[in-house]
């Protein structure tokens, strides 16, 4: 087992590395000059050179990225160019607010995503299968935007049974802020979700060793409950398992929209206000803490499944 | 055996309406980018906000905050989706179909390297990659085209990558060599064929999730600059809907439903016919 974290953790090293040089390049490369971008185009020749040398612009780019590798060790990002906060301290502030919100999300979405796709694919070829299918494409296909403008106009502003934005100060007042953002949330997913594992669970029925327990005359319910459904857990939970890494990212447009001052809507504002140092850094955290979660999800898929476990000692 | 699964596809009537309603936007896309079909979008017809009436054409989805028509913009809005799809397909399929054959027919320290490379490049999540790379190249349309072709070739090729290894032992591409066939042969003669049916399947999902960026490119102002996009019209709505002002919304919302609404159906009656399971 640990020579399995040890190894999985060793070979992560160098996606961290190519991470981390992709959006060095991206940022310091590609995009514009920050100092031309902090100072606006009417700036003098020799303002932005200051700023250039002051924020490091003028080394070399070896030295730059050994700067930014600093950066992130450190986890000292400096400061936002427009709220001249200290931006370490945004992101941790925002961990939080995202969590309260994808994480209720995130398990809603799967309980009755699977609640669903157990009850349709009982009754699949028939009419309710059929007309839930042809319903749950129709929930897929409608724009993402849609569902928050619309979710927000007729339940919050015109209905007002939820707040229109906002995230409350306690925690007595912030699950009430939250409910219509969930809500949101899980439907925007539900479709695909239905989608997929009712497709799992109807692969399961059609496998060999279902037709054998019918055959040995075990009554349909049995067959259901104790053979298909244990089994088509497992691409069920391996697609669950990865969206992990997605909740620390949370939802950018749900954020923005319902001014809920997480990781996403930071993100959002950062890249309406052209605040390159806090894009850069939300970039760069999200990606790592993304990385990381992976290693994490596959560590903890290492040891519930024992199927992975006899393959790495066999 | 690819005519078989196509002519299976179409002898249902579903697919058909599907494919129908995809390619009238493509038609309407196609005669608003190259014949000025709606190309008057930007004068204003009437008064501000003007709801719907079907007096003439120009009125049927009322008019936006300018007093510009709202149903040209929704058609010069699918210009700009369909452009991002069709774009955004034919720069990223092949880019990953040759990553993704050549690290799988290799092998080697070549598979290493672009195996790394995807590693890194998909443990950005794809919409802050999307964002970064559009953020850093500037505003407009090529940036949005950029963008999307390089987060979009990444799963095609990893999907492929693995295909390839699947099929690099199997009998035929062993017959191939031994009659003398060369690695360019075996590729492009032999195997590609074979798994031309992932690549199909993987445009199709290109071909949503482009649509869909371009609607949330452009709520973050980095989308398309000079034209109406439908994400450009959603995000309007934001201050419109508490104004009553339900058009504008609607026309665009309804307008990518059908189009997204085409492509998912069409895309699982293609994967069924090409799935070797659902044929026993």
């Amino acid at each position: 087992m640990w020579s399995y974290v040890i190894r999985r953790l060793f070979y992560s090293v160098p996606t961290l590395l190519g991470a981390a040089l992709v959006v060095f390049s991206l940022f310091h490369l590609v995009g514009g000059d920050p100092a031309t971008l902090l100072l606006g185009k009417h700036a003098t020749a020799e303002r932005v050179a200051m700023v250039r040398s002051e924020l490091g612009l003028d080394q070399p780019l070896p030295i730059q990225f050994g700067h930014y590798l600093k950066e992130i060790v450190t986890f000292d990002f400096g400061k936002s160019y427009t709220t001249r906060e200290v931006i370490s301290d945004r992101i941790l502030k925002g961990v939080g607010p995202t969590l309260s919100l994808s994480i209720p999300a995130f398990f809603l979405t799967a309980f009755f995503s699977l609640l669903i796709a157990l009850v349709v694919s009982y009754f699949r070829g028939r009419w309710i299968d059929r007309a839930s299918l042809v319903f749950f494409v129709v929930l897929m296909s409608m724009p993402g935007l849609a569902y928050i403008l619309f979710g927000q106009y007729i339940l919050a502003s015109k209905l007002g049974w939820f707040p229109i934005s906002g995230y409350g100060s306690g925690w007595s007042e912030r699950w009430y802020y939250l409910a219509l953002p969930v809500l949101i949330s899980v439907f925007l997913n539900l479709g695909s979700d239905i989608r997929f594992f009712r497709n799992s669970i109807i692969e399961e029925i059609t496998q060999d060793y279902v037709r054998t327990a019918r055959a040995k005359g075990l009554p349909e319910k049995f067959v259901y409950l104790k053979h298909v459904l244990k089994n088509s857990m497992i691409p069920v939970i391996t697609y669950v398992v990865i969206q992990i890494p997605y909740l620390v990212l949370g939802s950018l447009l749900l954020e923005s929209f319902f001014s809920i001052p997480g990781i996403g809507g930071i993100t959002v504002e950062a890249v309406k206000n052209s605040d390159f140092p806090v894009l850069k850094a939300m970039t760069t955290v999200i990606s790592i803490v993304y990385i990381l979660t992976n290693i994490l999800t596959d560590i903890l898929y290492h040891l519930v499944d024992p199927r992975m476990r006899l393959g790495q000692e066999g | 055996m690819r005519t078989s699964a196509l002519q299976k596809v179409f002898r249902n009537k579903i697919p058909l309406v599907c494919a129908i309603v995809i390619g009238f936007f493509l038609l309407i896309a196609f005669a608003a980018q190259f014949f000025g079909l709606a190309s008057n979008w930007d004068t204003p017809i009437g008064t501000q906000y003007l709801p719907p009436n079907l007096s003439e054409f120009k009125f049927w989805l009322g008019t936006d905050y300018l007093g510009r028509s709202v149903i040209l913009k929704v058609i010069q809005g699918a210009r700009v989706a369909l452009s991002v799809g069709v774009v955004t397909i034919l720069l990223s399929a092949p880019i990953g179909v040759f990553f993704g054959c050549v690290s799988g027919y290799f092998g080697g320290l070549i598979d290493e390297l672009i195996l790394w490379f995807i590693t890194t490049l998909s443990s950005i999540p794809n919409i802050l990659l999307l964002i970064g790379i559009s953020y850093s190249l500037g505003r407009g349309m090529t940036a949005v085209y950029i963008a999307l072709t390089a987060t979009s070739w990444i799963s095609l090729a990893r999907i492929l990558r693995g295909e390839v290894i699947k099929h690099k032992q199997k009998e035929y591409l062993i017959a191939a060599e031994a009659l003398g066939a060369g690695n360019g042969r075996r590729i492009f003669i032999h195997l590609l064929p074979n798994v031309m049916h992932q690549v199909i399947l993987s445009m199709t999902f290109m071909f949503e999730m482009a649509i869909r960026a371009e609607v949330l490119l452009s709520y973050l102002q980095l989308g398309v600059q000079n034209l109406p996009s439908w994400g450009k019209m959603i995000d309007d709505a934001n201050g419109e809907l508490g104004n009553g002002v339900w058009w504008q919304l609607t026309g665009a919302t309804v307008a990518m439903f059908f189009l997204m609404f085409s492509i998912n159906v069409l895309g699982d009656y293609v994967r069924d016919a090409l799935d070797p399971k659902a044929n026993i």
